[in-house]
């Protein structure tokens, strides 16, 4: 981290920044409430709980994507592969309950088993071989990607047993209705959330990510623990290949693609360093909503979609930046 | 090795390394490898290829909008000695330079489903008037309407991006409305991705409930849109129209996913084109201006007045 970006800041807005609490944690929280306001007044179907529901919906697989991501991204590390294994899992399990006539559980956890053993490659390759993350996983987005055309035969695969689709399924709260699979994507940050702060090994993975050697000095198995995450990380894509698969009732051998790269736009948007040691859990949450909230705002006022594109990039360098202006603080 | 067998050996590999030489090169630069438009594309130059004594070499970006590798691929092909080179540019305007330098070189060049800008800078197009497939579905979605008000979602491609801007305007000239008409009450951006697709179309849904046609830049997209419709109980209540004419999609349209859709013949653009190829070398005979490679409007609800094939005809045709 280089002293000279430090410098060309005038004193005047560094210590505005030392003043206030971190940045990090609040900035993301006020951007979407932000967000919000402006958009509930510029069109009255903004604020309606089905609408709600909905957003939730769309952000559910790269906000599920999104917790692996930010696991990865905590240690300094960074999956590009993410959306590549996700949809090679998805490929699997409805193959496998399709084509094969498997049992649909049997089917998920074979989809489960392929994400995982793709997270412990990347894991394994990063940590043994000790190759950087950047090019392990840009190879195995590749690979993951190829088996997946290959095997499908690049056609999607539809008349999926219904205990596939279970968390497409809704149940009414009041007048919305919710998706299983939003209950799911809230309870799993949730439960990251907790391990995270609460836990020894939650702890251990920003330290990790903080500085590495001073981990291991500690007596923190370093090499193991960065495996294991890698792997997790790889069965948080299979669950998303499930509730994929659930929104849009088919495996579909050209989906995820973009994933990498808007998984990492919700990690940093909620204030997860990039550097990595420091950032949310929740944070992240907080950042896929942002992205769902403008998409959805600027399609009920009618502006184009490329205004998204332009406004999400503008935040992203705005969340960088004020992460890298807090760091400074101390 | 004994002078008589090393004089058998040489002779041999002179013999195959003549024949082989005689065999005329085709290159084909396709925009991606993944999309099946192009896999289906790439395998038809194959047979093709075989079916006319030539060897085939085949290339393509990494990503839609990879100029970098197409370029690549040309100066490759053209040093392997490839006689002529079809291709789909992934930028229409940016690959043009390059293109001239291999026509220079004596390659011939073709174009493939997209027109270069300028589109005399390739010696011909074989492609699909995408502007004529737009208006087909545009026409039949006037027709379907039967003059009941109509509320119009456009689900396109991305900003930019020639076929997508082609499609979607053909489609209003054959509804018969300018953009900006009041008649289109939302626009959004999907990729030609069904995932994506489905949320444009649900949050168009929000912004107007009561849409009634929804014009699809290809079949993925619709099936994403009829995802979303579906989940909103309107799907017998929204026409949705599209392109591409795909073996998935044609299927869509027996199972009332897809209304109708215009169906375009990759397998022609690349026979057309490596037949073309095989000819100059074997010949120097170039071909010139621009083929219609055809698109035929395909649905099995017919409407007066525009002219369609049903599903049988695009099951026997479709590609995919």
């Amino acid at each position: 981290m280089s002293t000279q970006t430090a410098a060309a800041v005038s004193p005047g807005v560094r210590s505005l920044f030392a003043h206030l609490p971190p940045v990090a944690t609040f900035g993301p929280f006020i951007a979407l409430a932000l967000a919000c306001t402006f958009f509930a007044f510029q069109s009255d179907r903004f604020l309606a709980g089905q609408n709600f529901s909905l957003i939730l919906q769309q952000v559910m697989v790269v906000g599920v994507v999104a917790i692996g991501q930010t696991l990865v991204i905590l240690t300094a590390g960074i999956d590009l592969s993410c959306g590549m294994i996700m949809a090679l899992g998805s490929i699997v399990m409805t193959k496998f309950a399709v084509d094969l006539g498997m049992n649909p559980y049997l089917a998920i956890l074979c989809g489960l088993l392929v994400c995982v053993a793709f997270g412990f490659l990347n894991g394994s390759l990063i940590t043994y071989v000790r190759l950087p993350p950047f090019i392990v996983t840009l190879g195995t987005l590749n690979i993951a990607f190829a088996i997946t055309q290959i095997y499908s035969k690049s056609q999607t695969v539809a008349g999926l047993p219904d205990a596939m689709l279970f968390f497409g399924n809704t149940f009414k709260i009041a007048d919305t209705s919710v998706t299983y699979g939003t209950v799911l994507m809230l309870l799993m940050y949730l439960g990251a959330w907790v391990v995270l702060r609460e836990t020894a090994p939650g702890r251990h993975v920003y330290a990790l990510g903080n500085n590495p050697e001073a981990a291991r000095l500690m007596g923190i198995p370093a090499r193991r623990m960065l495996v294991v995450i890698y792997t997790i990380a790889g069965l948080i894509y299979g669950i998303a290949a499930l509730l994929l698969v659930a929104r849009t009732n088919v495996g579909d051998p050209q989906a995820g693609q973009t994933d990498n790269l808007e998984s990492i736009t919700a990690v940093v948007l909620g204030g997860t360093s990039l550097f990595g040691g420091r950032g949310m859990i929740l944070g992240t949450l907080i950042g896929a909503l942002i992205i769902g909230v403008i998409r959805n705002g600027l399609t009920l006022m009618g502006v184009p979609s490329v205004y998204q594109i332009l406004i999400t990039g503008i935040l992203v360098i705005l969340a960088v930046a004020t992460d890298q202006m807090s760091r400074r603080k101390a | 090795m004994k002078p008589n067998r090393l004089v058998l050996l040489s002779l041999l590999m002179c013999t195959a390394a003549f024949a082989y030489a005689q065999q005329p090169i085709v290159g084909l630069i396709t925009k991606t490898d993944t999309n099946p438009f192009f896999v289906k594309m790439k395998q038809g130059a194959e047979a093709a290829a075989k079916a006319d004594g030539a060897k085939l070499m085949s290339a393509a970006g990494k990503f839609d909008g990879d100029n970098a590798g197409q370029m690549t691929a040309i100066e490759n092909m053209v040093t392997a000695g490839a006689k002529a080179i079809l291709i789909t540019p992934s930028d229409t305007k940016a690959i043009v330079p390059s293109i001239k330098k291999a026509r220079g070189a004596g390659v011939l060049v073709i174009a493939l489903d997209t027109p270069t800008d300028p589109q005399d800078a390739t010696d011909a197009l074989f492609a699909t008037d995408n502007f004529k497939a737009g208006v087909l579905i545009g026409q039949y979605a006037k027709a379907a309407m039967a003059g009941k008000k109509a509320k119009i979602a456009t689900l396109d491609l991305a900003p930019g991006i020639t076929v997508g801007q082609l499609r979607h305007d053909g489609f209003l000239k054959g509804f018969g409305i300018k953009e900006g008409d009041p008649m289109i009450v939302c626009s959004q951006d999907t990729q030609g991705d069904r995932a994506k697709g489905q949320t444009a179309m649900e949050n168009c849904l929000q912004k107007a409930p009561d849409i009634n046609v929804v014009y699809t830049i290809n079949e993925p997209a619709a099936a994403g849109a009829y995802q979303a419709l579906k989940a909103a109980g309107k799907e017998k209540s929204v026409l949705i129209v599209s392109v591409d004419g795909g073996c998935e999609g044609v299927r869509n349209i027996q199972a009332g996913v897809i209304g109708a859709t215009s169906q375009q013949y990759p397998l022609k653009m690349a026979q057309l084109g490596v037949d073309a190829g095989v000819a100059y070398a074997k010949t120097g005979k170039k071909v010139s201006g621009y083929t219609d490679t055809g698109v035929t409007l395909i649905t099995d609800k017919p409407m007066k007045g525009v002219d369609s094939k049903d599903t049988k005809f695009g099951l026997s045709a479709c590609w995919g």
